[in-house]
């Protein structure tokens, strides 16, 4: 297995603790990982982005110019990595904010009004990041929801464990909705 | 034992604690801050010294008092801060004082960017602040190098008496990979050279200023003759796929890495590509290079900054076979795609 997963958004919209949480949850089934995020003088409001590598074999290259999936959670990252998707590879839209569609035919896409229905279900706009995660494990099996599961409860800081129940009701969210589509 | 995941920055600060680091002096700067952060919180719980200097060139010079008195001592930064702090590891070459520094590289000149780059080669490995010197230079590609070139960098610096530092570029102090922590006791050697208190002894007198041409020269000599016993001894790299490859890449840090990929990708399509990735940058692995040269029939150097390893790998291969190169600058990173473009276009102009 080699699955190269880039998620971008807007600072504050929960990318990169996205990316850490798959990371995490790949470690806990043994395989080889890393999380490389973009970095830079951006802050709150500016793009966020990581690129997560999940693979059998050691990695190389930690940076792709052709992720076989994309969580995109804002309109930026849409337009700039819908071309980028390898050929047969996955796009996941937040569709509450990036409201294009996508264009492309050669690979599987799905949209989800995450920030919409983290604030209607959740009264907390940042789940969306979590319901988008749900939904890309949920497509790619590229680690399972339990390791998902495992890998927040040891790596949410002790102080937000209230967060814990929610955030997993947010993914198993996500997994329901990829689950519903795929059987549409 | 058991993985951890950790990000480069911290895996370093953490190695260095585990190598017996006694006191560590900084000063912030992206990419390298998670560094300082996480020492500033892990020292003072230990008992041991964390000290974020006014600048970093007092930090470095505390780092050289500190080295003086015996201990182990570390500094790290970021491009525009090293190059403040070569006065300081001259002075530490000069003095023979062992101390680990460590550059997260960013672009520049001047104050650049925050992005990762490769671009100050020239100054690590050439001796980066006056006089005849060189720091022993450790790259690390992943984070667990990060964190057993740190350890070793401590054990050279102290074998040799010599300033040791960690070059890495920005992807390797942000990225995050899991790492196993070894249990280091590696103890410092004794140091009766150090200055801690002459009570019942004869003075130790720890410093670089020799005002006659005669004793200086001599020191001089004593310099030169350790830098050569150094060049003999450490040469130190990495091979991957390097059997049957007639073109030889060489690429050190995340462009090594990122190198591998590519070269995997043509490796599947029957192209005879292999990496040859240094991990000493001073002493530079040119014994290793030159015998490449019968099973070359050409080298492409790939380094973030406009060619300057490229020069050392000129100098092993001595124009016996062509050194091409392709360099990516201002903080950008390749890509595995446009590796493997230039690597296709190398071929074409070579290997038909």
């Amino acid at each position: 297995m080699f699955e190269q997963i880039i998620i971008s958004g807007f600072g504050g919209q929960g990318a990169l603790f996205a990316g850490q949480l798959l990371t995490y949850a790949g470690l806990e089934e043994d395989r080889e990982v890393a999380w490389l995020p973009s970095y830079g003088p951006e802050m709150r409001g500016g793009t966020a982005r990581c690129t997560v590598t999940v693979s059998d074999e050691p990695i190389g290259s930690p940076i792709t110019d052709t992720p076989s999936a994309v969580i995109a959670l804002n309109p930026p990252s849409l337009e700039m990595f819908e071309p980028r998707v390898l050929p047969g590879g996955l796009l996941i839209v937040n569709s509450s904010i990036a409201k294009e569609e996508v264009k492309r035919k050669d690979i599987r896409s799905l949209r989800i009004p995450a920030t919409d229905m983290a604030r209607d279900e959740f009264a907390n706009e940042r789940m969306a990041n979590m319901i988008l995660l749900g939904a890309l494990v949920s497509m790619t099996r590229v680690v399972t929801l339990d390791s998902v599961m495992t890998a927040l409860q040891k790596n949410l800081p002790q102080r937000r464990h209230h967060l814990l129940e929610p955030n997993r009701i947010a993914l198993q969210k996500g997994w329901d909705i990829a689950q519903q589509a795929s059987k549409d | 034992m058991a993985k951890v995941l950790m990000k480069g920055n911290e895996a370093i600060a953490e190695a260095a604690i585990r190598a017996g680091c006694d006191g560590y002096f900084g000063y912030p700067i992206t990419p390298q801050t998670e560094l300082l952060e996480y020492m500033s919180r892990r020292m003072p719980e230990l008992g041991r010294a964390f000290v974020q200097g006014e600048s970093e060139i007092a930090s470095i010079n505390m780092v050289l008092g500190a080295a003086a008195a015996g201990k182990r001592a570390m500094t790290s930064s970021s491009s525009p801060g090293v190059s403040l702090k070569q006065e300081g590891i001259s002075f530490l070459a000069g003095n023979e004082l062992p101390a680990v520094i460590v550059n997260i590289m960013r672009g520049g000149p001047g104050l650049g960017n925050v992005q990762p780059s490769q671009s100050d080669y020239f100054q690590a490995t050439k001796g980066g602040g006056h006089g005849d010197y060189f720091p022993i230079v450790l790259a690390p590609s992943t984070v667990q190098e990060a964190i057993d070139f740190t350890i070793l960098a401590f054990e050279l610096a102290d074998k040799y008496r010599n300033p040791a530092m960690i070059l890495g570029d920005g992807s390797i102090g942000q990225i995050m990979e899991p790492v196993e922590l070894p249990e280091v006791e590696s103890k410092p050697p004794d140091k009766p050279w150090a200055v801690t208190g002459c009570k019942g002894r004869e003075k130790n007198i720890i410093r670089s200023l020799y005002l006659l041409a005669g004793p200086l020269e001599a020191r001089n000599v004593i310099l030169q003759k350790k830098y050569r016993e150094i060049e003999a001894n450490e040469q130190r790299h990495a091979e991957f796929m390097l059997e049957g490859a007639e073109m030889v890449i060489v690429a050190y840090g995340t462009t090594g890495r990122v190198a591998q990929t590519a070269i995997t990708r043509a490796r599947d399509e029957g192209m005879p590509v292999g990496l040859f990735r240094p991990i000493t940058l001073y002493p530079y692995p040119k014994d290793a290079i030159s015998s490449l040269v019968e099973q070359a029939r050409v080298f492409l150097v790939l380094e973030m900054s406009a060619g300057q390893m490229l020069e050392d790998v000129e100098l092993a291969v001595k124009g016996t076979v062509p050194v091409e190169f392709q360099g990516w600058l201002g903080g950008r990173v390749p890509t595995p795609s446009e590796v493997t473009q230039t690597i296709k276009e190398i071929r074409t102009k070579y290997l038909k």
